[in-house]
């Protein structure tokens, strides 16, 4: 053997040796590195699980009547894997299935599209879940028609009739509270993969908006889970597990059935009787809140929808409309998700600014016609000189100038344009003391969030928009360009960080760039009204088992406690209630036998309908009652409604006479909605509880 | 590693025809074999059994071949192997028209997308490039131990020659093709040359043009569809989830959810629900390292190399340089298809068909496996020449 032959040898036997360690070195990176990633890897290759969904727990009104139930509907589905595989896709046969069920095509394709499969402009309708389970086309088919389909498979090759649990919304006493309620759908891939996605199985239904999707976690109750072991061709093999489904709980909500039902309806004539005015009147709110602990009774918004309609299988038509202009946008809840000026109805802030600066509450005040700040002339509501006024009749009247002239003065103290450092912003202060600018924190998903534009949110406001006034010109749009905001451009591109007096003197009225939920007005008068507590408006009541059991009650919150002094609160009572006597809300309450207190508000708004003409005032009236003991803050607002009193006021009078039980103009203790108070005890959870008739 | 365990002694054995065998060898490749039947049983059984065939049909095979294949290897064992340097011609030129047969049409069957085995009647099929495998070994262990007077080493005409008669097999290989096999061989030839002592030129030489071969291979599209598919599938395993991406993943996740000692003979979901396709003959490892774990794996990654390791010794023991060159030719083949087998398996090595040797269920490659160890024993038996 020579020597080149022994090295040779060498090298060989190193190579191989180093070959063999490299695959046990593979093996141990396989095996014991990422063992578990693969033992995981390889259980959702051999598993599969059959999902039982829980039923679903009820949503009932403070009574125990129910709001949503569960009803087995008979739902025609679709087996896309089985379409797919037809050489049209399938069109011919959901062309025979729609025409049999009596849909448009149109609605049976899009619902059988995974919303990923379609453009974005007409993903409305589509399929949220996935490919692999069967989609329903409707939940609710005649039981004749769904025989003939499973009767002729030739025929609807893929297509399938099953009965199924359907989520609904059974509207007793004429109720319809949808925005509240929500509704529920199948789990989109986001669903999934969100922070909650652990105990989510694909087939289930999960709520989607409203207080299904808020409460979700204890209505969805827990699915039964059978899981087999498969072979590659899915032949079950062996069974790993088996849990029955646990059913969901109940929810027991605040509100009241017959209380809801009539608030919607004082709401609805509110729009109607605002648009026989002469009115746009888009939209509205109306807001029922016991003022001892914040929990909403009935809360209602308008324009609404059938919340069934999900369920029933949104056709196309009904998903645009939920978003349409020319419907109102049905779909936006306005008590907590619209923002408006408050207008007159934040004087009672302004009272407490005006008492925290020292102004006397039992002098006498002028009410001119107009005040000048600067070199501009702030007019009255309606220009009208009222002469010398009480504190008291100016808020009753809803005298503007009065509170022009403090605010003037105010800014003035405060250094002007020039602002001190040790500026009191007394009026800002007072808002932020009503907690203004936060949320309420109520138990419904996306509320929105009102506007203090005090020095902080100018500063900031200035930053983000300073490029577009200062390039105005270039900027905006052509009909954008009038003399006046041009000049209004060039002014905010100065000093648009500055609190100008017309900001201040605007403010003090409630316009300008301050905004507000009706949500959050109800929060603020139930405030004044309860003697200053500020409480987190709760629509959940407590959460009960299906066995009965009461598992957690939601125990009313308190957020916060107004500054203002009790003497301060006890004037806004009296002036509060002398609105209602002999001010601006009195002819809506003529002849109403339970005292009431409120404010009316009468907001203008800037910009321009889409038709081109000019907005309409938004309509408010912020009441609590009885004035005497108060117990119910009620408030309603209707955007483009008009007067506060003409359109609200004579709403909210509705609303009282169902909660108090008036009758012409005696008071009927029996027919009261709650003849002691909203009930406190949890009610027995039943699908059949009848509505009480008084 | 001891040196004694690795080094074969030299000792009289009272039972003459047992003389030439290596203990060490014997042992393993029999734990080997011995294995591999409990695997192919374990690859086969529920599957078989789910569709009321005879669970035993793939064992009862596999327990043939093995008898088939130890016969082989006695045959090997105790012929003398230098009379076979005698009859290299025949074999090599049997192995030569095998390779041919395979491509003819209506006697090559297709498996795979590679035109590699020659059905016979009864449901018996040859692949000839196994057995080719041996041809081109003793060719090239002929030629290049065949020295004129007075040499120590190969002159270059006698390398020309050894790399021309291996190029005829690999080119008809490459034809079928089954690049798995064109790879072992082609390494096998490289560390032959190597080891007959040829001027390192032709060591260098070879490894270069090994290498443009592969990169030319894939870029000028000499290879099919179905191999480019597997090639990109191991380098990206989710490029074809239906095809071979899908046998890839499998076998990896197959492999790695046995942990560290496995789901037990006879209990891997993965193997008994069948997601790694050919478990019983390429993937047999995927079987393996499921059912028997870190600890099994490398226990057989272990009798390997043990078997390696001694055909090492022997080689060096040796006195001829015909048994040397034979020597290392079937440790090259077995190294390497070892490592191409088991490194598919594990996700380091592309897709390409190559059974396991002792372990994979297959006559064909079972006889050359045999009749390599067979040959390894014959040259112990006769070191001293």
């Amino acid at each position: 053997m020579n020597q080149r032959t022994r090295l040779s040898l060498l090298v060989t036997q190193t190579l191989i040796i180093s070959l063999m360690i490299a695959l046990l070195g593979r093996l141990f990176y396989l095996q014991i590195g990422a063992g578990p990633k693969y033992r995981d890897a390889a259980l959702s290759i051999q598993s599969r699980d059959i999902v039982t969904p829980a039923t679903r727990g009820l949503i009932v009104d403070s009574s125990g009547v129910p709001l949503a139930l569960n009803r087995v509907g008979l739902a025609v589905t679709v087996d896309r894997s089985i379409l797919d595989r037809q050489e049209d896709k399938g069109v011919a046969v959901l062309k025979r299935t729609s025409k049999l069920l009596a849909l448009t095509y149109q609605d049976v394709f899009r619902r059988t599209r995974l919303c990923g499969e379609l453009p974005k402009s007409i993903q409305t309708g589509c399929w949220t879940g996935t490919r692999y389970q069967p989609i329903p086309i409707t939940k609710d088919a005649d039981p004749t028609k769904a025989l003939q389909i499973i009767e002729r498979g030739d025929l609807f090759p893929g297509i399938d009739a099953m009965p199924l649990a359907v989520r609904n919304y059974p509207g007793l006493a004429g109720v319809n509270a949808a925005h509240e309620l929500g509704y529920v759908g199948p789990l989109t891939e986001s669903d999934l993969a969100g922070a909650y996605s652990i105990g989510y199985y694909r087939s289930e239904s999960i709520g989607k908006a409203g207080l299904e999707l808020q409460y979700d976690k204890y209505l969805r109750g827990k699915p039964g889970i059978k899981t087999v072991i498969v072979d590659r061709k899915e032949s079950v093999t062996s069974e790993a597990r088996n849990t029955d489904p646990i059913p969901g709980n109940h929810l027991v909500t605040s509100l009241d059935v017959r209380l809801q039902s009539s608030t919607e309806s004082a709401l609805a004539d509110a729009v109607a009787r605002a648009r026989s005015m002469g009115y746009r009147a888009d939209s509205g709110a109306a807001i029922v809140m016991d003022v001892k602990t914040g929990r909403i009774l009935s809360l209602a918004s308008y324009p609404t929808y059938d919340p069934n309609i999900w369920e029933k299988g949104l056709t196309v038509q009904q998903a645009q409309d939920l978003f349409s202009d020319t419907k109102g946008v049905p779909a936006l809840s306005r008590a907590l998700q619209g923002l408006y000026a408050p207008a007159s109805t934040f004087k009672a802030v302004s009272v407490v600014a005006a008492a925290s600066a020292g102004y006397s509450l039992s002098a006498t005040y002028s009410c001119p016609a107009s005040v000048k700040v600067g070199n501009i002339d702030f007019q009255n509501f309606e220009s009208k000189p009222q002469g010398t006024l009480t504190m008291k009749q100016a808020i009753a009247i809803s005298c503007d100038t009065i509170w022009y002239k403090i605010a003037y003065d105010e800014w003035l103290r405060d250094g002007g344009l020039f602002p001190k450092s040790s500026a009191k912003d007394h009026f800002f202060t007072a808002a932020n003391s009503f907690q203004m600018a936060k949320r309420t924190g109520i138990d419904l998903p996306s509320e929105s969030l009102g506007r203090v534009p005090d020095r902080e949110w100018k500063n900031n406001w200035f930053k983000q928009n300073k490029n577009y006034f200062c390039n105005y010109q270039t900027r905006a749009a052509k009909n954008e360009l009038t003399p006046f905001l041009v000049a209004l451009a060039k002014e905010n591109c100065v000093d648009g960080d500055k609190i100008r007096g017309g900001d201040a003197v605007n403010f003090s009225i409630g316009q300008g760039d301050t905004v507000i939920t009706p949500l959050k007005l109800t929060q603020m008068y139930a405030a004044i009204a309860n003697g200053g507590t500020i409480w987190q408006p709760t629509v959940g009541q407590a959460i009960v088992g299906a066995d009965g059991k009461v598992i957690r009650e939601i125990a009313p919150t308190v957020l916060g406690k107004l500054t203002a002094s009790k003497s301060t609160i006890s004037f806004l009572h009296d002036a509060l209630r002398q609105v209602v006597i002999s001010g601006t809300g009195a002819g809506s309450f003529s002849g109403f036998p339970v005292p009431v207190s409120g404010k009316t508000g009468t907001a203008e708004v800037f910009g321009l309908n889409t038709n081109g003409t000019k907005k309409d005032n938004t309509s408010w009236f912020a009441s609590f009652a009885p004035s005497d003991k108060p117990r119910y803050a009620v408030v309603m607002m209707v955007s483009q409604g008009g007067f506060g009193a003409s359109t609200s006021a004579v709403g909210v009078r509705k609303i009282y006479q169902t909660l108090f039980g008036v009758v012409g103009s005696k008071v009927d203790p029996t027919k009261a909605i709650f003849p002691s108070g909203p009930p406190k005890i949890i009610p027995k959870i039943s699908p059949t509880t009848k509505v009480k008739t008084s | 590693m001891s040196s004694t365990f690795f080094s074969p002694r030299r000792k009289d054995a009272r039972n003459s025809w047992m003389r030439g065998f290596d203990p060490v060898i014997t042992v393993s490749v029999s734990i080997l074999l011995f294995i591999g039947a409990l695997l192919v049983y374990a690859a086969t059984k529920s599957w078989y059994g789910s569709v009321g065939l005879d669970p035993q049909y793939y064992l009862k095979r596999h327990v043939i071949n093995i008898v088939i294949g130890l016969f082989l290897a006695f045959g090997t064992t105790v012929i003398d192997y230098r009379l076979l340097r005698a009859y290299t011609p025949i074999v090599w030129g049997i192995g030569v028209l095998g390779l041919l047969a395979v491509l003819l049409p209506g006697l090559g069957s297709t498996v795979n997308g590679a035109k590699a085995w020659i059905s016979l009647p009864g449901g018996f099929q040859i692949q000839p490039a196994e057995l080719a495998k041996i041809s081109i070994i003793i060719g090239l262990s002929m030629i290049l131990s065949d020295r004129a007077q007075g040499r120590d080493e190969p002159s270059h005409q006698d390398v020309a020659k050894a790399l021309a008669i291996s190029a005829i097999p690999i080119a008809l290989i490459l034809l079928q093709p089954d690049m798995g096999t064109v790879f072992i061989i082609s390494a096998s030839v490289v560390a032959m040359v190597a080891v007959s002592g040829a001027p390192s030129r032709w060591v260098a030489g070879l490894l270069i043009v090994a290498l443009l071969g592969g990169f030319t291979a894939v870029k000028v599209g000499v290879l099919s569809e179905y191999q480019v598919k597997r090639l990109q599938s191991f380098v990206d395993p989710t490029a074809d989830p239906q095809s071979s991406g899908y046998q890839l993943r499998q076998s990896r996740i197959t492999v790695g959810s046995g942990g560290i000692v496995g789901k037990g003979l006879f209990n891997g979901p993965q193997t008994n629900g069948r997601f790694v396709p050919e478990q019983q003959t390429d993937f047999i490892f995927t079987v393996v390292g499921e059912e028997l774990g870190f600890l099994g794996s490398s226990f057989i990654l272990l009798l390997f190399l043990t078997i390696l390791m001694r055909a090492f010794a022997i080689a060096r023991k040796t006195q001829d340089p015909f048994g040397r060159m034979v020597c290392t030719g079937v440790i090259a083949w077995f190294a390497f298809q070892i490592f191409e087998n088991i490194g598919m398996t594990m996700g380091l090595m592309p897709m390409t068909g190559v059974p396991l040797p002792f372990l994979s269920y297959g006559g064909s490659s079972m006889f050359a496996n045999m009749i390599g160890i067979g040959l390894l024993q014959n040259i112990h038996a006769r070191q001293r020449g």
